[in-house]
């Protein structure tokens, strides 16, 4: 390693604080040039809020930022871009009605005496693109490439401001596989020509995979500095939990339980699709069920849940619900059937961030009931209280406005909301991404209990290994089909992974 | 929880102010007289002509909840106000309460039909509501004006008249009016769940379309609702004149509507909304307009002074104002000022 | 394309001319759209008024009669780009125009009243630009209150309306620049220059180009280092400015200043801008956009009247034709999220 190298960033003793909270309490961080270093941490660590200061988002309190030797204060992001600091974040922060070459010189274009040279602006663009092995034409809008694309773009546009340090806030949470090698071909190509990066994911793989350095934070202070050689996963983790492990790994494999497919299945689905966005695809869930659906994002896993559930109209395909055909077209009709569905976008699609946890736990069973007739007060708050005690929302405090809780706290939040209205087929998207792994244990848990009690569940991951743990039998989707099942007593990681690569392509490992 | 950081206090206090400024400059403001059993006063004037702008005002309450805004209210209440005046103008009895009624329930249900083109063009086809309304603010005076005729139609009726002049009682009937439908509003609010479930729309449409909530009925209702309140409006005023006037009906009423709302304490932004602050706001405005008629300004130049009430108010909520005086009580943050437009939204939103 | 795929990136570089047009310029459509209404409008009323109607002299006056919507369409194309919305024009329009009538009456010379109404303008502008930036009131609001305190000044400058008797006011309007039976006034090449600097402006400077990345993404604009705040008052203070500016052409076209002027032009101005194919979501459109827009709107005027229809079918078919850009446009937008 390059420990010797002088750092390019060199922050030190950072505080920051916000109405009632310490956000950062002075912690330290370093970043070498030709390094990539990856910043880890639970959700409310202090990462995007190191982040921030280092970028001039937030003002720091107290400590001092030492960018190439020089101190430095950035009042604004542009001053932090001039000083060599380019971020690119989870969100794609370009301009989708923009061409690719706009974006990637917006604000450095070329010109002549005032005016833009657009001819010079698009070579240009595209001489920074090639360097990033991309093979795109600068004049079609942004808004025509996928999200990897844009994202490689935003990259590119950091090129442009000849960034020293480049800053990668979540790049990776909705690439797919082969998107995310084609990012980290960029990623060491740009640290072998000197360019520090620092790198923040949820990823454990990914982190390991690409990253020279770990620096771990924990509730705003500085856990430590460590070389990636020298901290096992299970070391980082407990350094980012701070306790052990075991509550995770002693989860009892649910996996093992048998499932009795003899009746009628709560849920059959024969052929069920949407052109354009999943081919026909069959499930069947059955009493007290976990079926996984395992694939990588943009697989269909999404896709087939949110047509099983109503949320998107399907043009093909039969449903049936305890026997019985069922015609689902509105999410509404699926609730009617005593079908539940937690999506994947918490914030877009999930809470209600301005109400509070009360009212955001019995909106379920509201709309069930229609806006005539109203919940009871004392009614609500027997709901509110049992599951708020149910399953560990904290603070326990019903009349907290949701959007105030964390990442954890809010999916418990509508968690409970969907288990209130007593539904038979729960299905959850991505229950635990981007929340602390308390809470994940929390929730891994309550899904187990409550299948063993009669529930069952549609669990998506994009950790193979919860999928695994969780779930009996195993959906594998692959480029928005079904290819196959799989049950999960028979399988491990490197298998489903096998399969989920392979199968069908007739060059199996 | 401090009095001061109730929603309603600031409004309230901004009411009473008005109110005592008046009274002091005035004495004969706050008298109230009894003659033959009916109220008289300056007061009794400011409940009685704040009636078309309350209806109005309480109609946008709701659509703003949801996120959204009905920029046809004025045209809706011209066409409401052609539409009555027309048919009581063409009967053979404008004179008998018969008639007045058919032409009320009329009009009203003619202006059910245009609000619901509203909800249609915003819940099903899912455009901007300051775009879809847009199209009726334009379209509907030019409807108000054919069914007119392209006249002023004027008419002589003693039970039209009496809804924006009469007494029930001993007070005002169009102030009835006013109560009746808050009193109906409120009750609503308080004795079903549609008050969370609007609210609940206004934050998150996907969410609560998912959590099985139906969103579009609850959209396409409030702006049926904001409709028929407009055209409620349009009556009373066409009453108050005794004519129908397809240009001067309603004329800027959409944008008085939506500072009493604002006033109020309900967030354009949608979601939270305070039927009781949208009825504080109201009679904050119509107090203003009263205040400033005494002060023998020509009505045309008032404006100007609700202008400066619209920069006061929402530079006072303004988060910057916010911030900067949190920082004079006393939390120290440095830069704290220079940096909150830097900052997420969702942080400063609180 | 370069057959030497040197990227490890699978291109996905369009096939077909048409292909790579509609990647490049999907934008464009709408604006492509509007020009297609003006030109069916023109021949169909051409055919049905049996050839009377493309004629130099109707033609000349549809800019003519247009000159200060023209402007005001071209200020607020700036701020619905920013995917702001300024209602405060129509006022503003009012105002300037009747306090340049006032100052010139009171023999205040023409330059300085010239002066006095465009800085009037720009000032209410400057207002509504600061509200919305630094104090992050809604479009909608702030320019609301620029509406009433523009028409509240306009009546307190004053109640009725005031002849304008200077000549170099005049000028602007009477003098006729004429090629055959064409010709064109001071007022109409003002109103023509506009849409030219501020296609230079939006397209060819990075203050332009600044103005499209905020209504693309404000926050992308603000974190790729822009300065978005200043970029965005200045909409406002150029939609204020071209107020002003319509305000000196409308009172040279009228020959006097009335308060009551501009009542519900803003509304005309919104709907030229947005048949005209800019997207109220701000970011995509453009300012020839608006002009098309303008005289779409301006055309449909001069039928109606041709017709000797009633004009509350102006504000009938005004409000359809919106409609039915905004459904199309809605159809687009869909479409392209699809896509993704």
């Amino acid at each position: 390693m390059r420990a010797d190298t002088p750092p390019i960033v060199e922050m030190r003793g950072i505080t920051i604080r916000f109405p009632g909270v310490l956000a950062l309490d002075g912690v330290d961080f370093l970043l070498r040039p030709g390094e990539v270093h990856a910043l880890m941490g639970e959700n409310g660590a202090g990462k995007s809020t190191l982040i921030k200061a280092l970028t001039g988002v937030y003002a720091v309190d107290d400590g001092t930022i030492t960018v190439a030797g020089e101190r430095r204060t950035f009042a604004t992001t542009a001053d932090a871009q001039a000083a060599g600091i380019s971020t690119v974040y989870q969100e794609v922060n370009l301009c989708p009605n923009l061409t690719v070459g706009e974006n990637v010189m917006l604000g450095h274009e070329p010109r002549r005496g005032r005016t833009i040279d657009w001819r010079a602006t698009h070579t240009e663009a595209e001489r920074h693109l090639r360097s990033l092995g991309l093979e795109l034409d600068p004049r079609t809008l942004l808004s025509t490439h996928s999200i990897a694309i844009q994202q490689l773009v935003a990259i590119s546009r950091a090129m442009v401001l000849e960034a020293k340090v480049l800053i990668l806030d979540e790049p990776t949470s909705s690439l797919d596989r082969d998107e995310v090698e084609q990012l980290f071909g960029v990623i060491r190509d740009l640290r072998d020509s000197g360019v520090a990066i620092l790198f923040v994911s949820h990823f454990l793989d990914q982190v390991y995979e690409i990253s020279d350095r770990i620096t771990v934070l924990r509730n705003g202070a500085l856990v430590g500095e460590y070389p990636v050689a020298d901290l096992p996963r299970d070391a980082l983790v407990t350094k980012m939990i701070g306790r052990e492990l075991d509550d995770l790994e002693a989860l009892s494999r649910s996996a093992h339980r048998v499932i009795d497919r003899t009746g009628e299945p709560v849920l059959r689905a024969e052929g069920v699709g949407r052109r354009g966005v999943l081919e026909p695809a069959d499930l069947e869930v059955y009493a007290g069920e976990v079926v996984g659906l395992a694939g990588l994002l943009g697989s269909g896993r999404t896709e087939l849940v949110r047509l099983l559930y109503g949320a998107d109209r399907p043009d093909h395909g039969r449903v049936a619900v305890h026997g019985r055909p069922a015609r689902i077209t509105s999410p509404r009709h699926a609730i009617d059937r005593r079908i539940s569905f937690s999506s994947e976008d918490r914030r877009g699609e999930g809470i209600v961030a301005d109400l509070t946890v009360a009212e955001n736990i019995v909106l379920g069973i509201q709309a069930r009931k229609g806006w005539m007739r109203k919940i009871r007060k004392s009614e609500q708050d027997a709901v509110v209280a049992e599951y708020i005690e149910a399953l560990g929302v904290r603070p326990a405090d019903p009349q907290l406005i949701v959007g105030n809780l964390s990442g954890g706290n809010q999916q418990k939040v509508l968690l409970a909301r969907w288990l209130a209205t007593a539904p038979e087929l729960l299905v959850l998207d991505e229950p635990t991404r981007g929340i602390d792994v308390g809470a994940k244990a929390d929730i891994q848990h309550k899904v187990s209990e409550l299948s063993a009690q009669g529930l069952s569940v549609i669990f998506i991951s994009s950790e193979l290994e919860e999928v695994l743990r969780l779930a009996q039998r195993i959906a594998v989707l692959r480029d928005r089909k079904k290819i196959g099942e799989l049950d999960s007593g028979d399988v491990d990681l490197d298998g489903l992974i096998d399969y989920l690569a392979n199968e069908g392509k007739g060059s199996a490992a | 929880m401090r009095i001061w950081r109730h929603r309603l206090f600031w409004p309230s206090a901004a009411l009473v102010v008005l109110v005592a400024v008046n009274a002091i400059a005035r004495p004969q403001f706050l008298r109230i007289t009894l003659q033959d059993g009916e109220l008289y006063g300056a007061l009794i004037d400011i409940l009685r002509n704040s009636a078309p702008l309350m209806l109005v005002a309480l109609g946008m309450t709701i659509v703003i909840a949801t996120r959204g805004i009905d920029l046809s209210v004025g045209a809706v209440m011209a066409v409401s106000g052609a539409v009555a005046l027309t048919i009581i103008d063409g009967s053979g009895d404008p004179g008998a309460t018969g008639t007045v009624l058919v032409a009320v329930v009329v009009a009203l249900l003619v202006s059910l039909v245009l609000g619901a083109w509203n909800g249609f063009l915003v819940s099903a086809l899912g455009i901007q509501p300051i775009v879809a309304t847009l199209v009726l603010m334009l379209a509907g005076r030019g409807v108000a004006l054919l069914i007119t005729g392209g006249f002023i139609t004027t008419v002589n009726s003693a039970p039209l008249a009496y809804i924006a002049s009469g007494y029930l009682t001993v007070l005002p009937f169009a102030f009835i009016i006013s109560v009746v439908v808050i009193t109906a509003l409120g009750l609503v609010e308080r004795r079903t769940a549609l008050g969370v479930l609007t609210e609940a729309v206004g934050i998150n449409p996907e969410a609560s379309r998912l959590a099985g909530v139906r969103s579009r009925g609850i959209i396409w209702g409030a702006y049926m609702v904001s409709g028929v309140l407009a055209g409620l409006a349009g009556i009373i005023y066409a009453s108050n004149i005794k004519a129908a006037d397809a240009n001067a009906a309603g004329f800027l009423i959409e944008l008085y509507a939506i500072l009493a709302v604002v006033l109020g304490g309900t967030s354009l932004a949608g979601g939270k909304f305070s039927i009781a602050g949208t009825v504080i706001g109201v009679l904050i405005i119509q107090t203003l307009d009263s205040t400033i008629l005494f002060l023998g300004v020509p009505s045309a130049q008032s404006p100007v002074f609700f202008a400066f009430v619209v920069v006061a108010v929402v530079i006072a909520q303004s988060p910057r104002t916010r911030n900067a005086l949190r920082a004079l009580g006393g939390a120290r943050r440095p830069r704290a000022a220079a940096s909150v437009q830097d900052r997420p939204k969702v942080e400063v939103a609180s | 394309m370069s057959a030497a795929m040197t990227g490890t990136v699978a291109a996905e570089r369009p096939t077909s001319t048409f292909q790579t047009f509609l990647s490049r310029r999907a934008g464009m459509m709408p604006t492509f759209a509007a020009l297609i209404i003006l030109v069916l409008l023109f021949v169909g009323a051409e055919a049905f008024l049996r050839g009377d109607f493309i004629t130099p002299g109707n033609i000349s006056a549809l800019l003519l009669d247009n000159a200060y919507l023209v402007i005001l369409a071209v200020g607020m194309t700036f701020v619905i780009l920013t995917a702001g919305i300024d209602l405060s024009v129509g006022s503003v329009m009012a105002f300037t125009g009747i306090l340049g009538a006032q100052l010139l009456a009171r023999g205040v010379p023409a330059w300085l009243a010239i002066v006095t109404m465009l800085a009037g303008g720009a000032v209410i502008g400057l207002l509504i630009g600061t509200l919305v930036q630094y104090f992050s009131v809604q479009p909608f609001i702030a320019s609301l209150a620029g509406l009433f305190l523009a028409r509240g000044l306009a009546y307190v400058v004053s109640l009725s309306s005031i002849k304008v008797e200077n000549t170099g006011v005049l000028w602007l309007q009477t003098n006729r620049i004429r090629v055959g039976d064409w010709y064109i006034t001071p007022t109409g090449l003002i109103a023509l220059l506009t849409v030219a600097v501020a296609a230079f402006v939006l397209h060819l400077t990075r203050f332009g180009r600044t103005i499209y990345a905020i209504g693309g993404n404000e926050q992308s604009a603000r974190l790729m280092g822009l300065d978005v705040g200043r970029t965005k008052v200045a909409a406002y203070v150029i939609s204020g400015f071209c107020g002003g500016l319509s305000g000196l052409v409308l009172t040279a076209y009228s020959g006097a200043g009335y308060p009551r002027n501009g009542i519900g032009t803003e509304l005309d101005a919104i709907a030229a801008v947005v048949i005209g194919g800019t997207l109220l979501t701000g970011g995509r459109g453009y300012v020839l956009g608006s002009l098309v827009g303008v005289f779409v709107y301006g055309t449909i005027k001069t039928i109606i009247s041709f017709m000797g229809a009633e004009q509350s079918w102006m504000q009938i078919i005004i409000g359809a034709l919106l409609l039915l850009f905004i459904v199309v446009q809605r159809a687009i937008v869909a479409r392209s999220e699809q896509r993704r």
